[in-house]
Formats: C-alpha cells, sequence, structure tokens
C-alpha cells in the first residue's frame, strides 16, 4: 500500500466515487466526485493534534464497531494518503455550527468547514475494476442470534479482535464482559451454500477459520478450536498440510456438521446446537464465543457502479468473465481483478491484478503510441 | 572528514514490538550510542507519518546515516531506503535492525531479556552504520526476448501477450505438439466450452504471431546468465542443441496425470480415469449401459501426494453431467470425501448435477472403497450403511502431478520445488508467479494444479510482470555483489565452483588466469568472499571492517 502511495506515476484519489464513464476503450472520460473531507490535503500531516480535542466520539468502522473514533479521524494508522477527514454526519461544527475545536487545535490551518465535493474530470485509456467484497448481514439468519446474543460475532469482527493493533490489543476478549475467550466455535457457510441467501461458495472461509483457530492458540495456550463445516474446502497451495497441522500441532476439532441453531445459558456463554454428521449424533457444545464466517458477497454498491460502467454481472451479482478472457469485463477496456469477480484468495486476486495491469496497460501504451 | 551524524527509528510496530517490549528504554539507550545524534519512536515506521519523520530528520538534523529498528528487511527495506533517497541521503547509508521477528515475537515471556538483546541488537546496527558507504544502483540491459518453457495453455497464452505487446518470444516446448492438456480434454466447466474450441483458438493466434519462435521436440538442459542476458542450450531428441538468448524466462511446464496401476484395479477398459474419460465423452458413439461410480481423492489427499488435486471435484461433477444429459438412465455415483466446488459457478454446476439426479456418497480416509470385478463397495460414514454398487464403469480421480523432471528443471533454471516438486515462487500470498530469482516467473499448474481460467490470467500476469524489464529495456541490481582484487586472485577456481548463482567465470589474461564476477548475476551471498583464500574477494557492502565492527559492538555493551 505504502508503495502505491508513494509511487510517482500513481495519482491516488481516495474519499472518492465514479459518477460517470463516457467514451469507448483507449478514450474513456470518468467523471469522479471527490468526497468533501473538511480538511485541505496539501496542508495537513495527519499529526493527530486535532484527533486528541475533537469532543465527538463514534463507533468505529475499521475496528468492526467494537472501539471507538473521533468525528475527525484517518481510518486507520497506517491508511494512504496519510491525511485527516472530519466525517460530515457527526461533526458538531458541520452539524450544528457548535463546537469548531478541531480548527483551533491545528496550528497549520487544514481545517475547513465549508469545503464542498469536487468533480474532477479524467482522461484515461482502459479501468480496472478491483472494488472487492463486502460480508452479508446475518442477524436475518435468527437460529444463529447474532446481534442478540453478545457472545455472536463474525470472522472479520474476530480479526479485529486477534489483531494486536485492534481494539484488544490482540486478546480475545468476549463482547458480553469482556473476559478471555479460551474455548471457540467457528461455523461455516453462515449465509453461503445457502438456496435463500448465496447459493455459493465463499471460498475463503475453511482456510480463515483455521488460521482463526490457530491464532487463537498462539495467543492463549489453553485455547480450544471447534469448526463446524460440510465440505472443508482447502484446495490452494499447502492448505493441506495447513488443515493437517491445524489438527495435530493445535489440537483443533473438525466437526463435519452445520451447526442449527445457537442459543446461551446464563453466563452468556453461546450454546451450539448441531448434528455431527459423521456418527448422526444431535449434540450441543457450550463455548465462551462463536465466530460467524458469513458469506462473502460483492461490496455495496457494486451494481450501480456495474450499471455506470456498463458491464455485465452474473447472476451472483460478481463481474461476468469468462475462461478464455478471465480478467476481461464484456465491455471493451474495462478489466476487473479480485473478489468482484468471483470469491478469491490473495495469491489469485494478486495474479489477476497483475493480468489487469498488463491489458490495461497494453491499450495505454498503444494509444501513446 | 565528514562528522558521523546517525539517526535511530524505534518503531512499535503497534503492539507487535511495544507489547513485548520497553521501547523507550531502547530509544534512550540507543541515543547514548556512538555518534548518534537523534533518537525517534514511531507506532508504525512504515506509515506514511513514520516516513515523513525519517526524511524530516534527515533534513533537519542533518542526519548521514539512518537506522530503523522495526521488523524484517523483506518488508520494508525498500521503503525506508527509498525514504532516505528522497531526502537526499544516499540509500546504502541504510542499515535495518530487526527487533521483531528477532527479538519480541521470540521472547515474548520476557521483557527484560528481549529488551536487553534489542539494545544489543541495535548496538551492533549503529556500529555498521557508521562504517556503511555510499552506492549507486547498478543498471543491466535487457535483451527484449522471452524464453517461454512449456506449449500449453498457460505457456501459449503468455507467448500471445507478450507478442503482442511487440516482443519476440521463444517458445520451447518438449513434445512434437502445441497445446498441452487441453487437446486431451473435452469440455471446459463452468461455461461448458469446448477445450479444443479455447486451444485452437490460442493457437490459431499464436501463429498468426510471426515474433513467436517455435522450438517443439526441445527441452533445456544448461542455463547460464541472469535477468537481461540468459543464454539458454535446448536440446531435443536426437541430441541436437540449440542455444536462445532472452532477457527473461517464463516457466509453463505443466504437470503430468499420475499413474493410476496401483489403485482400485485400474486396467484402462472399465475401470479409467477421470482423464481418460474425458477423451471417452467427446466420442459420439460411447455406450454405457449400467453405473458409472466416481472415486474421488485417488492417489490424492493421502500420506504419500498430501496435496489436493484441486480440479478433480468439478471435473467429476462436470463429466456426471455430460454422462446424465447423453443417457438420463445412466446412474452416476460421486464418491466423495470433500466435493471441492469453490466460487459461484462451480457451486451452480454442483446443484444441476444433484438435480440431474447423480448420487453424492462420502466416504472418509480410513474407509476408503473397495473396487471388485463388478461392484464397488463403499460405507458411507453419515449414512452409516454400506453400499454395494455394480457398475460398467469405474471412473478415478486421480491428480497432475509434477513432472518427473522437475527436479532437473529446477536445478537447471535454479528455482525452487517445494516437497510434492511443484515449482516455489517468491511469496506464496504476495508474489505468486514471481521466483525470488529476478527474470524468472511461473504460470499454470507447474505452480500448483490449477483450471483454465487460472492458468490464463497466471499466463497474463506473468507476461505483464515481463513486460516491465523487457520494455524498459534495463533493470537496476542493488549494488551488494563481490569485488574481486585481480592483483591477488591467482586464478584457483574454487569461487567459481562454489558460487550457486554462476555468476563467476575464469578468463585469461594478460597477468594469467583471474576469476570474473559477473555483477548482474552476483546476489552478493558472500560464498565466495568467505572462501577466497587469498581474501581477493570483498563483499561491497558487507565488508570485512563493517562486520568486525558489528561483532565488536556485540561484546561491548
Amino acid at each position: 500500500m505504502l508503495d502505491v502511495g508513494r509511487h510517482p506515476m500513481i495519482d491516488i484519489l481516495a474519499y472518492s466515487e465514479l459518477e460517470s464513464v463516457e467514451g469507448e476503450s483507449s478514450s474513456f472520460k470518468a467523471t469522479i466526485r471527490k468526497k468533501s473531507r473538511y480538511v485541505n490535503a496539501s496542508i495537513c500531516n495527519a499529526c493527530g493534534d486535532c484527533v486528541a480535542k475533537c469532543p465527538v466520539k463514534v463507533k468505529n468502522e475499521f475496528d468492526m464497531n467494537f472501539g471507538v473514533r473521533k468525528a475527525i479521524y484517518q481510518y486507520f494508522p497506517q491508511g494512504i494518503p496519510s491525511i485527516m477527514t472530519i466525517d460530515g454526519t457527526k461533526c458538531l461544527k458541520i452539524t450544528q455550527n457548535k463546537c469548531g475545536i478541531c480548527s483551533k487545535a491545528c496550528v497549520k490551518g487544514a481545517i475547513d468547514y465549508e469545503m464542498k465535493d469536487e468533480t474532477v474530470e479524467i482522461e484515461v485509456a482502459s479501468i480496472i475494476i478491483a472494488t472487492g467484497f463486502d460480508m452479508l448481514p446475518v442477524s436475518h439468519l435468527t437460529q444463529y442470534g447474532y446481534g442478540k446474543i453478545k457472545n455472536v460475532i463474525t470472522g472479520l469482527e474476530y480479526e479485529r479482535l486477534i489483531n494486536a493493533t485492534g481494539p484488544t490489543e490482540g486478546h480475545l476478549y468476549r463482547p458480553s464482559d469482556k473476559k478471555l475467550a479460551h474455548k471457540v466455535a467457528y461455523l461455516q457457510c453462515i449465509g453461503s451454500r445457502d438456496q435463500n441467501n448465496c447459493a455459493y461458495c465463499s471460498s475463503v472461509c475453511c482456510m480463515y477459520s483455521i488460521k482463526d483457530a490457530m491464532l487463537a492458540k498462539e495467543h492463549d495456550s489453553e485455547a480450544e478450536g471447534y469448526i463446524f463445516h460440510t465440505d472443508f474446502r482447502n484446495v490452494g497451495k499447502w492448505f493441506q498440510n495447513y488443515e493437517k497441522k491445524g489438527k495435530n500441532d493445535y489440537d483443533i476439532k473438525y466437526i463435519r456438521g452445520r451447526a442449527a441453531e445457537i442459543t446461551e445459558d446464563a453466563d452468556n456463554n453461546p450454546i451450539v446446537f448441531y448434528e455431527d454428521t459423521k456418527t448422526q449424533e444431535i449434540r450441543q457444545l457450550t463455548v465462551d464465543l462463536v465466530v460467524l464466517a458469513t458469506a462473502t458477497i460483492p461490496s455495496k454498491g457494486f451494481q450501480e457502479l456495474a450499471r455506470k460502467l456498463r458491464i455485465e454481472t452474473g447472476k451472483d451479482g460478481f463481474v461476468q468473465t469468462n475462461s478464455r478472457l478471465p480478467v476481461s469485463t464484456s465491455r471493451k477496456g474495462i478489466f476487473a481483478c479480485g473478489f468482484c469477480i468471483a470469491p478469491a484468495d490473495i495469491p489469485e486476486s494478486v495474479a489477476q491484478g497483475a493480468a489487469a495491469a498488463g491489458l490495461a496497460a497494453q491499450i495505454a501504451l498503444s494509444r501513446a503510441g | 572528514m565528514e562528522e558521523t551524524r546517525i539517526g535511530v527509528f524505534v518503531c512499535k510496530c503497534g503492539t507487535n514490538i511495544a507489547g513485548f517490549l520497553d521501547v523507550s528504554d531502547i530509544a534512550e539507550y540507543s541515543s547514548t550510542l556512538p555518534d548518534v545524534v537523534f533518537t525517534k519512536v514511531n507506532l508504525f515506521t512504515c506509515s506514511e507519518a513514520g516516513i515523513s519523520e525519517i526524511k524530516n530528520a534527515i533534513v533537519q538534523h542533518n542526519l548521514n546515516r539512518v537506522v530503523v529498528s522495526a521488523c524484517t528487511p523483506r518488508t520494508h527495506e525498500p521503503t525506508f531506503r527509498a525514504a532516505c533517497q528522497e531526502a537526499g541521503l544516499n540509500p546504502f547509508l541504510f542499515e535495518f535492525v530487526n527487533i521483531r521477528e528477532h527479538v519480541s515475537w521470540v521472547h515474548k515471556n520476557d521483557r527484560e531479556k528481549g529488551t536487553k538483546k534489542a539494545r544489543d541488537l541495535i548496538r551492533m546496527g549503529v556500529a555498521r552504520a557508521a562504517l556503511l558507504e555510499p552506492k549507486e544502483f547498478i543498471e543491466v540491459p535487457v535483451l527484449n526476448e522471452a524464453i517461454i518453457i512449456g506449449g500449453g495453455v498457460a505457456g501459449l497464452s503468455s507467448a500471445v501477450s507478450l507478442a503482442k505487446r511487440g516482443f519476440k518470444v521463444h517458445l520451447v516446448e518438449r513434445s512434437n505438439k502445441l497445446g498441452g492438456r487441453l487437446l486431451d480434454l473435452n469440455i471446459i466447466q463452468p461455461e461448458m466450452t469446448s477445450a479444443k474450441g479455447i486451444i485452437e483458438d490460442i493457437l490459431h493466434e499464436a501463429e498468426n504471431l510471426p515474433l513467436i519462435n517455435i522450438y517443439k521436440g526441445y527441452k533445456p538442459v544448461d542455463l547460464k546468465g541472469c535477468i537481461g542476458a540468459y543464454k539458454m542450450i535446448v536440446e531435443n531428441s536426437k541430441k541436437e542443441t540449440k542455444e536462445i538468448d532472452s532477457g527473461v524466462i517464463i516457466l509453463a511446464s505443466g504437470t503430468r496425470m499420475l499413474d493410476p496401476s496401483p489403485y482400485y484395479g485400474y486396467n484402462g477398459r472399465n475401470i479409467i480415469t477421470q482423464y481418460e474419460l474425458e477423451k471417452l465423452l467427446s466420442n459420439e458413439d460411447l455406450e454405457i449401459n449400467n453405473n458409472v461410480v466416481m472415486i474421488q481423492c485417488v492417489g490424492s489427499r493421502n500420506s504419500e501426494n498430501v496435496f489436493c488435486g484441486k480440479i478433480c471435484c468439478m471435473e467429476a461433477i462436470k463429466n456426471s453431467i455430460l454422462l446424465k444429459e447423453r443417457d438420463d438412465r445412466i446412474d452416476v455415483y460421486i464418491i466423495y470425501r470433500d466435493i471441492q466446488a469453490l466460487g459461484h459457478e462451480n457451486e451452480r454446476l454442483l446443484r444441476k448435477a444433484k438435480n440431474l439426479g447423480v448420487r453424492f456418497i462420502h466416504y472418509s480416509a480410513e474407509k476408503p472403497p473397495e473396487v471388485t470385478k463388478d461392484a464397488v463397495k463403499i460405507y458411507s460414514d453419515i449414512l452409516n450403511r454400506e453400499f454395494n454398487i455394480p457398475y460398467s464403469l469405474a471412473v478415478l480421480a486421480t491428480p497432475q502431478i509434477p513432472h518427473s523432471d522437475a527436479q532437473e528443471l529446477s536445478r537447471i533454471l535454479k528455482v525452487p520445488t517445494d516437497e510434492n516438486n511443484f515449482f516455489l515462487e517468491a511469496h506464496m500470498k504476495l508474489r505468486p508467479i514471481d521466483f525470488a530469482t529476478d527474470g524468472i516467473f511461473i504460470c499454470g499448474s507447474a505452480r500448483w494444479p490449477c483450471t483454465v481460467n487460472e492458468a490464463i490470467y497466471q499466463a497474463e500476469a506473468c507476461a505483464a510482470r515481463a513486460s516491465i524489464p523487457l520494455g524498459n529495456g534495463k533493470v537496476k541490481v542493488e549494488p551488494i555483489n563481490s569485488l574481486l582484487d585481480e592483483d591477488i586472485c591467482r586464478g584457483c577456481g574454487l569461487c567459481v565452483s562454489l558460487c550457486p548463482y554462476k555468476a563467476i567465470e575464469l578468463v585469461n589474461t594478460d597477468k594469467g588466469k583471474k576469476a570474473k564476477i559477473i555483477i548482474a548475476a552476483c546476489k552478493g551471498c558472500g560464498v565466495c568472499g568467505s572462501t577466497c583464500y587469498r581474501h581477493a574477494i570483498t563483499m561491497s557492502h558487507y565488508k570485512d571492517e563493517q562486520l568486525l565492527a558489528q561483532i565488536e559492538a556485540c561484546f561491548k555493551e
């Protein structure tokens, strides 16, 4: 990311949305709306004086709402470009014309409450879509109790908890009582491979759940991991070894069975009801924490973007490509890579990124002559 | 002489370092070391904020050496070097001290001793930094031609892609025909398009591009040189050789199918492989009058081949659909351990097969099926019952495995393989199509079993990566190479035989035989420098005095 940020040939338009695209391959004209940060990007050096003084506390989206941030904030510490942004929906000065403390705190005078969105037009030879994914909201899957049972969280929320720079500094403190969770169940196919939700396989969850359970064990030698799966889909390079390592070296229990329901006991411990399909027994398991591997879906707003770009999407809402032209969209000069084509892991996304870059560059170079 | 002014930056790496070591003690200690005029603690030195602090400090405090004690050079050395350069300091006056992998992560339980070790390492880094010398990157010209090994879908796709960009391509294929595995396949899922259609399309493109030179029946036997100037010898079955020059190499040598004969009474007639079924299915007159039983994970996911064949489940599902669509009266059974139908298209095909009436029966590795003369006996642990299924065709899903000469190719190209003999890329996640050796790239199933779709985008990715040096016509090589003092060298040739990169050769000079270092090929590993009994070779960025100063500092405290 830092390499991209520092590259002299890369112009970053962060906090921006594509409005429209006209023209055709080798001469597209893109209209982009740069959303107002209320902070002058050329002055701000992200010193953080404004953040320290800002009185408004808001849930921190980057920490999956576990922690808090201020109304003036940086999305995350290593983010690029390294500048502050005022959340216009939360800032007291912008919403109620009160406060204004950050402007006083900023010795460089970077704050500008009057700043408006700016529209820029750029001419490009080709376009690459790499919009990634979001997680399927699962509170409607009431059998899992997400949103009601405090100690049922999603895989992405777990990522923030187990992360050394996250809201709990890497300790697996469970939401209900902030006590260390030792016994954790990881449930696969939550909304994936489910005809009523996402009929497809999200592809990355089996492996990340093994990783999650290993991390828990590395942080806490008393950790116990239980992965509930149907088909255990670990096909990538060395993934089978990883699966074995999880079982043999980390003592993770792999249970073939989809959880049917989760309830909780008086101490807020989730109880997982399931059938162990290998023994045909209906069982229950009381744990400290449940992690749901929720389905991955095309990122929010992607369908609208696809309409603007006039590219075809498939039944599940991902970019339509084919085996012969795996990173090309239905429109000439527009390419795609990563999760927006289909659920993909890191090496797949990286290779697709290089492929798309090569094809996009070819158009740009032939235009340049 | 200019006064030595060292700046030390101590990174907290969030809590990765600060959680286990006393970072402020380390910083305070660093400021007492000789020549250190500036110290700073950062939350993330690698963040944009951290980088600008380094740059500002260089300018404001007139630093002429920078030491960052943080993570590993593998992740951020280029970043910090670039920061130095942008602030006007030669990037080789930068020294990296690793207090994360070498200290905080491995001494999590002993804060005091960990902190002491970090102090020691920084003291050593500072001692070496004081003696660093400015260096310039070396530019090496790149011949704008590529060698591609393998004429299957991956090799051909990258050849077409490179030739379209105007680069000459030398395509080396060991067999006498191009097209590889796809020539034998029938239909490609998920689109259910003709395999021959895909490969003929690519072949047609390749044949119409005059920049592609094809060497059929040849395989590599020797390789010299390095990025920019490779010289490959290829040989055919008549032992005739040709020499090919190129700037880069793309390896797309593919795989072979595992020999099925040890498994389940394979006979090639009514007990065949899934791969052989492909050929049968392209035959219009195929007659099957009884059940077809497909057995998955044959010779894979076992102790011999730990890996999953990756594409076999979808191949079985696809073929089961084709069989059912051909004749609905055929009963098809797929006996599986885990159905690998990843992604959105594949899951749809799995459902289609189920809707067409294909039966899926689960088995566990402990109780594999038995194939007798006329039936497949299988215990389903999920249903807790045994099936005895008569068959007219039993189909074994054997995996692709590396070629038997993968090791030889690995030796010739000096690129590594993994424990299964698949070629091993530079970084499993972040550099999936590069080798650690500059100028050699990898795509297709030689890296890991893959679908046609994956082979094609990996090939496009290789072409894209290869286009960078080919298009620039030059590459920058890090100046950490070995240096030879010709007056001292006796031309004994010891270094020539020990160099793992073939970067040293013996040449005749006016003063007799002397070693000659090919700078572009030298990786600066130091084998030659440490073995030369005449001390004629020094390492340009790891000089004896720099290393000795570091060692002395280690015991100084």
